[in-house]
């Protein structure tokens, strides 16, 4: 069997700097929902609400502009609350990269991300291929059922907020959907949620287009081809361009919006070929 | 290649190029459409909320409140008294939004309607500044067989719990033909000023209540919209509506003769 992806770092760098970036994420995914959890568990109240809108210490409000966006279309005109929830939270994706939304806040990437490990462990390969750009044509299909029905629809079956909201406030048989995520992933179609279908995590990869904060393969000379960062990545293609682009003339960073600035490829790198950058350092090395 | 072959070349790209644009627009289409009717058809099921679920103060009509709530669950937080809650998948409330069941906990009816001024979106109306002005849904008494006072005993309990007392419930005498000498006081709720707080349904004794709050669009009949009341044209004209009509005399039938 091949060693897991990530061994090499491992030897290398150590357990702790080739696990760095991921146990960070993981422990904002799980602070974000125990700060949600404070109130209830613990009567301390910094956050009441869910992931569609909250009030953070009483005064700061934080809306989904994507959910604030169907309401629009479903034919409700927005308080001032929202719109300024809604343009602080859009702000700070378009800074930070939008599918960082994914990959440090959102609660199902734990589940996919599981699944994904269960994959690797059972060996599992077979997977139906599916476009990614699928979710784009359900992101808009959500907008036309909003704007036909009224209802802000999506909201009725979506896995990221009914987990979210089921942790928090009760689950009813939310699971089930969570649970459908899980298996679909794991049998079905592998990264097939999150990388092909998910609404929201397409909704937010628009709000990257223009994101200051990116990864960069700035060692990308150094790379050994072990592909090791391949097997990690959430959204593979993205990292080709960048990785093996010096001579297309194309600049070590990573443009995508679809990258969900998870750092795991620069974790599993024995090399060091990857860091956090900015897209604006995307001059080509200079040639020897 | 002549100019001829080059023509034919990009007719024939343009050709494959048009057919793979083709089959990928219905590849698409077919997704979507598989996605969005199940959705569309949801988001109108969801419209139908059960007899026993109860919204909030001040939510919106529920086609209104279904594109207006986020399901943040703000207004659950803020109520003191654990009464609203946020459906959970599966139940027949639209999931994430918040209702509560009168029979659990009713609404205590907050002076200053924490709810309302927690919710971020107006799904729960702010120009709500009167808890009495709430129409969170109907008290109907809906079972007179059972109902205490209906049998002649003296319950009340629902009278007496009722926030808005002597407006939203009257007790009002009826001869007891039963007993031959006794009232009965039968419990009447007015539409004007019930809220639908459920207090009443709540405190009912009996094992089932007798009066149940129901939303609005089930405890509520409406006349058609042409329909007037004769009477009340009359009052409001200040003068018969056809002039000249003659009143007839009343005739009593030949036993009360
Ligand atoms: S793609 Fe969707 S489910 Fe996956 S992490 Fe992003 S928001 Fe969450
Ligand atoms: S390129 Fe790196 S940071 Fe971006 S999604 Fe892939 S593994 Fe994560
Ligand atoms: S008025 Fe008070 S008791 Fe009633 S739902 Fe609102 S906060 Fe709760
Ligand atoms: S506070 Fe308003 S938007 Fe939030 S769940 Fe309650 S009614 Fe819906
Ligand atoms: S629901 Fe019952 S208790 Fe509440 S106002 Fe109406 S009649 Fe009174």
């Amino acid at each position: 069997m091949k060693p897991m992806p990530g061994a090499d770092a491992v030897k290398e760098k150590g357990w702790w700097k080739s696990h760095q970036w991921l146990l960070l994420r993981r422990s904002s995914q799980i602070g974000i929902l125990l700060l949600f959890l404070a109130g209830p568990w613990a009567d301390i109240w910094v956050v009441k609400g869910n992931l569609n809108s909250s009030l953070t210490l009483d005064i700061l409000p934080l809306t989904d502009p994507y959910v604030a966006l169907q309401s629009l279309l479903a034919g409700q005109s927005l308080m001032a609350d929202v719109v300024i929830g809604a343009v602080v939270v859009a702000g700070f994706y378009i800074l930070i990269g939008g599918r960082s939304y994914c990959s440090w806040v959102c609660p199902v990437n734990i589940i996919t991300d599981l699944s994904e490990w269960l994959r690797r462990q059972l060996g599992l390969s077979s997977s139906v291929s599916l476009r990614s750009s699928l979710r784009y044509w359900l992101l808009a299909a959500t907008f036309i059922v909003a704007v036909a029905s009224g209802v802000i629809a999506w909201e009725l079956v979506n896995p990221v907020s009914m987990l979210h909201r089921g942790v928090i406030f009760g689950m009813g048989f939310a699971w089930t959907i969570v649970l459908a995520v899980f298996l679909f992933d794991l049998v079905v179609s592998r990264r097939g949620w999150c990388g092909h279908l998910c609404p929201v995590g397409a909704f937010y990869s628009l709000l990257a287009s223009y994101s200051p904060l990116r990864i960069s393969a700035s060692r990308r000379n150094a790379c050994n081809d072990c592909l090791d960062c391949f097997a990690v990545c959430p959204e593979p293609k993205v990292i080709s361009p960048a990785l093996k682009g010096v001579e297309k003339n194309i600049g070590p960073v990573i443009l995508s919006p679809q990258c969900t600035n998870c750092g795991r490829c620069i974790d599993v790198c024995s090399k060091k070929v990857f860091q956090f950058s900015s897209r604006f350092n995307n001059q080509m090395e200079a040639m020897p | 290649m002549n100019t001829r072959g080059l023509f034919q070349a990009a007719e024939r790209s343009a050709f494959y190029g048009r057919r793979k644009f083709l089959s990928d627009a219905v590849k698409v289409t077919c997704g979507v459409v598989l996605f969005g009717l199940p959705l569309a058809m949801l988001a109108r099921k969801a419209r139908a909320l059960p007899a026993d679920a109860i919204r909030p103060p001040g939510a919106l009509n529920e086609d209104q409140f279904l594109g207006a709530c986020v399901r943040c669950g703000l207004c659950v937080r803020a109520c003191p008294f654990d009464t609203l809650r946020l459906s959970e998948f599966g139940s027949q409330v639209a999931t994430g939004s918040p209702y509560f069941v009168a029979r659990d906990i009713p609404c205590e009816m907050c002076e200053d309607i924490p709810c309302v001024a927690a919710c971020p979106t107006g799904a729960l109306d702010k120009s709500l500044t009167d808890i009495d002005n709430a129409k969170m849904g109907l008290a109907v008494l809906v079972d007179q067989e059972n109902c205490l006072n209906f049998l002649g005993l003296r319950c009340d309990v629902c009278y007496r719990v009722c926030p808005v007392i002597d407006k939203a419930i009257t007790l009002d005498l009826q001869h007891n033909v039963r007993t031959g000498k006794h009232s009965r006081f039968i419990p009447v709720v007015h539409s004007e000023y019930c809220t639908g707080c459920g207090k009443c349904e709540k405190s009912c004794v009996l094992e089932q209540a007798a009066i149940k709050v129901l939303p609005l669009h089930l405890a509520k009949g409406a006349p058609g919209q042409h329909y007037r009341l004769g009477w009340e044209e009359k009052e409001k004209a200040g003068k018969p509506l056809v002039p000249g009509i003659i009143d007839l005399p009343d005739r009593l039938p030949e036993s009360y003769q």
